[in-house]
C-alpha cells in the first residue's frame, strides 16, 4: 500500500487516479498509524513552502516523515520534491526536512532568458543525468507536466534529471531512498505514470 | 525547453459536448468522457471543460462526468463556467480539475481573482477573458459574450494578472468560429501587457493558423473546439506539422 500523506494542500484526486489505474493499492492519509504500514509513501503539495512546513508541522507529521524516510521509499512531487531540500526562501526563509541538501530559490532571479515566463507552466523535455531504478520505464527526452515558480538549487550530487528553461532546472533528485520530482507525473500522461509504476517497483 | 500547448476545449451542456459558432447555435457533437480518452489518445497537452449549463440537475452531471474524466485521464485538466465563489473553486477541484478558469464571476466581483488565488495558488486561477472590438477598442463582454461590460479588456486582463491570475484564456469574439486564422492583434497586445502564460482563443481554421500563432512571442498556447470536434484537424497530425517547422512539441 502507498500512503499519500494528506496534510491539506493539493489536489489529491488524480494522484490517487493515477495509481490505482496502475493496480496500486494508495490511501490518502494523515494517520501516522497508516504511514507506518505502507510499503511507501508519497508527500504531495501544492501552495507555498512556510505554509505547507507549518500544516506539516502542526499535523505532527514532520517526525512521522523523517522515521519513515530511513525505512522506505517517498516521493516527493513538486512543492512535495521542495520540502526535501535544507531551506526555501518562499516569501521569507523557511527550514525544509533536510533530505537534500540544496536550497528552494525563485526561478525569476536565475533565468539567463528573461522573455520566459514565471510559473514554468507546461511540458518539457526530461534530460537523465544519472542512470536511476526510477527511469526504468522512461526513455531519454520524454515530457513532463511542471507547474512552479521555486526550483531546487546547489544540488547537483544529489540531481538525477534536469529540464531546460534557460537553465537547467531541477526535474528529480534522490538522497538515499528520498525521490523528488518538480513536475507532476500524476499530470504527466503515459509518462508520468510509467515513473509512478517505477516508483511502486523500487 | 518548454513546448507550446495545443488544447481542445469541450464546451459542456446537460453532460453533452456543444460547440457554438460566435456563440450562437450550438449543435450537439458527442459524449465528453469518450472524447476526452480520444482527446488525450492524440496527444492533447491539457483539455478545458467549460460548463454552459443552466440548471442544478445539468451542473450534477457535469461534476460527475469531470470525476469520471479526471479518474482515467492524467494530463492537466481546466475546468470553467458557473464559477462565481470560492465553493465554486473547491467543488470542482474536488472532481479532479487542476486549474480553475473565471470570467463572469470575476466580473461580477473582481475580489474572487485574489481570493482564489490566495486559497489555491496562482498556478490554478486562470482569467478567461471574451473580449471583442467597440469602437476600435478592445472590450471585455459577459455572459458568453452577450453583454458588453464597457471595461477596457487590456486593463481588466493586467489587472488580474496582477492580482493574482496565473494564466489568460483569452478569447476573440470578432474572431471565435470564422475559422479564419486567431486574433493576433489583440493577442499581440495582450502578450505584451502581462508575463504570465496566455491561451489564445478563437479563430483556428487550419494547420497553418498554428504556425502563425506560435510566431508570435508570448504566446503560449492554442485552444479550439469545433475544428478538432468535427475532426477538420487531427491534434497528432497538427503537432507533427508543428514540430517539422521547429515549433517545440511534446509528441
Amino acid at each position: 500500500m502507498i500512503a499519500i500523506i494528506d496534510y491539506g494542500v493539493g489536489n489529491l484526486f488524480s494522484l490517487r487516479s493515477s495509481l490505482q489505474t496502475l493496480g496500486l493499492e494508495a490511501r490518502v492519509t494523515a494517520d501516522p498509524a497508516l504511514i507506518r504500514q505502507a510499503d511507501r509513501v508519497i508527500l504531495p503539495g501544492v501552495g507555498a513552502f512556510g505554509d505547507a512546513m507549518d500544516r506539516l508541522a502542526a499535523a505532527g507529521l514532520v517526525p512521522v516523515i523523517r522515521e519513515q524516510a530511513a525505512e522506505k521509499p517517498l516521493l516527493g512531487i513538486c512543492l512535495g520534491m521542495q520540502l526535501l531540500f535544507e531551506k526555501s526562501y518562499e516569501y521569507g526563509e523557511h527550514e525544509g526536512l533536510g533530505f537534500v541538501p540544496g536550497q528552494v530559490c525563485p526561478l525569476a532571479d536565475d533565468l539567463t532568458d528573461r522573455s520566459l515566463k514565471v510559473p514554468q507552466i507546461g511540458w518539457n523535455a526530461l534530460h537523465l543525468l544519472k542512470d536511476d531504478p526510477l527511469f526504468r520505464y522512461i526513455r531519454e527526452g520524454e515530457y513532463v507536466y511542471y507547474v512552479h515558480s521555486f526550483y531546487g538549487k546547489n544540488c547537483a550530487d544529489s540531481t538525477l534529471a534536469v529540464s531546460d528553461y534557460s537553465i537547467p532546472v531541477t526535474g528529480v533528485v534522490r538522497a538515499g531512498r528520498v525521490y523528488g520530482t518538480q513536475f507532476h507525473p500524476e499530470k504527466s500522461g503515459d509518462t508520468g505514470l510509467r515513473i509512478l509504476k517505477a516508483f511502486a517497483e523500487l | 525547453m518548454i513546448t507550446k500547448r495545443i488544447i481542445p476545449c469541450l464546451d459542456v451542456r446537460n453532460g453533452r459536448v456543444v460547440k457554438g459558432v460566435n456563440f450562437e447555435g450550438v449543435k450537439d457533437v458527442a459524449d465528453p468522457v469518450e472524447m476526452a480518452r480520444m482527446y488525450n489518445a492524440a496527444g492533447a497537452d491539457e483539455l478545458v471543460f467549460y460548463d454552459i449549463t443552466a440548471s442544478v440537475e445539468g451542473r450534477a452531471l457535469f461534476t460527475d462526468l469531470l470525476k469520471q474524466v479526471a479518474s482515467e485521464i492524467f494530463i492537466p485538466l481546466t475546468v470553467g463556467g458557473g464559477i462565481h465563489t470560492l465553493e465554486d473553486f473547491d467543488r470542482v477541484l474536488k472532481c479532479g480539475a487542476d486549474k480553475v478558469s473565471v470570467n463572469s464571476g470575476a466580473l461580477k466581483n473582481p475580489a474572487l481573482v485574489p481570493a482564489a488565488a490566495q486559497r489555491y495558488g496562482n498556478q490554478c486561477v486562470v482569467l478567461s477573458a471574451d473580449v471583442k472590438r467597440v469602437d476600435g477598442k478592445f472590450c471585455v463582454f459577459a455572459k458568453g459574450g452577450r453583454e458588453n461590460t464597457g471595461r477596457d479588456a487590456l486593463d481588466w486582463i493586467a489587472w488580474c494578472v496582477e492580482n493574482g491570475a496565473g494564466e489568460v484564456c483569452l478569447n476573440s469574439i470578432d474572431t471565435d468560429g470564422v475559422r479564419s486564422g486567431f486574433d493576433l492583434e489583440m493577442l499581440d497586445a495582450a502578450a505584451a501587457r502581462v508575463n504570465v502564460p496566455i491561451i489564445a482563443s478563437g479563430g483556428a481554421g487550419k494547420k497553418e493558423d498554428f504556425l502563425e500563432l506560435f510566431g508570435h512571442k508570448g504566446i503560449d498556447a492554442g485552444l479550439a473546439a469545433g475544428i478538432f470536434h468535427q475532426k477538420l484537424l487531427s491534434i497528432r497530425e497538427l503537432k507533427e506539422y508543428l514540430r517539422k517547422n521547429g515549433v517545440e512539441m511534446r509528441l
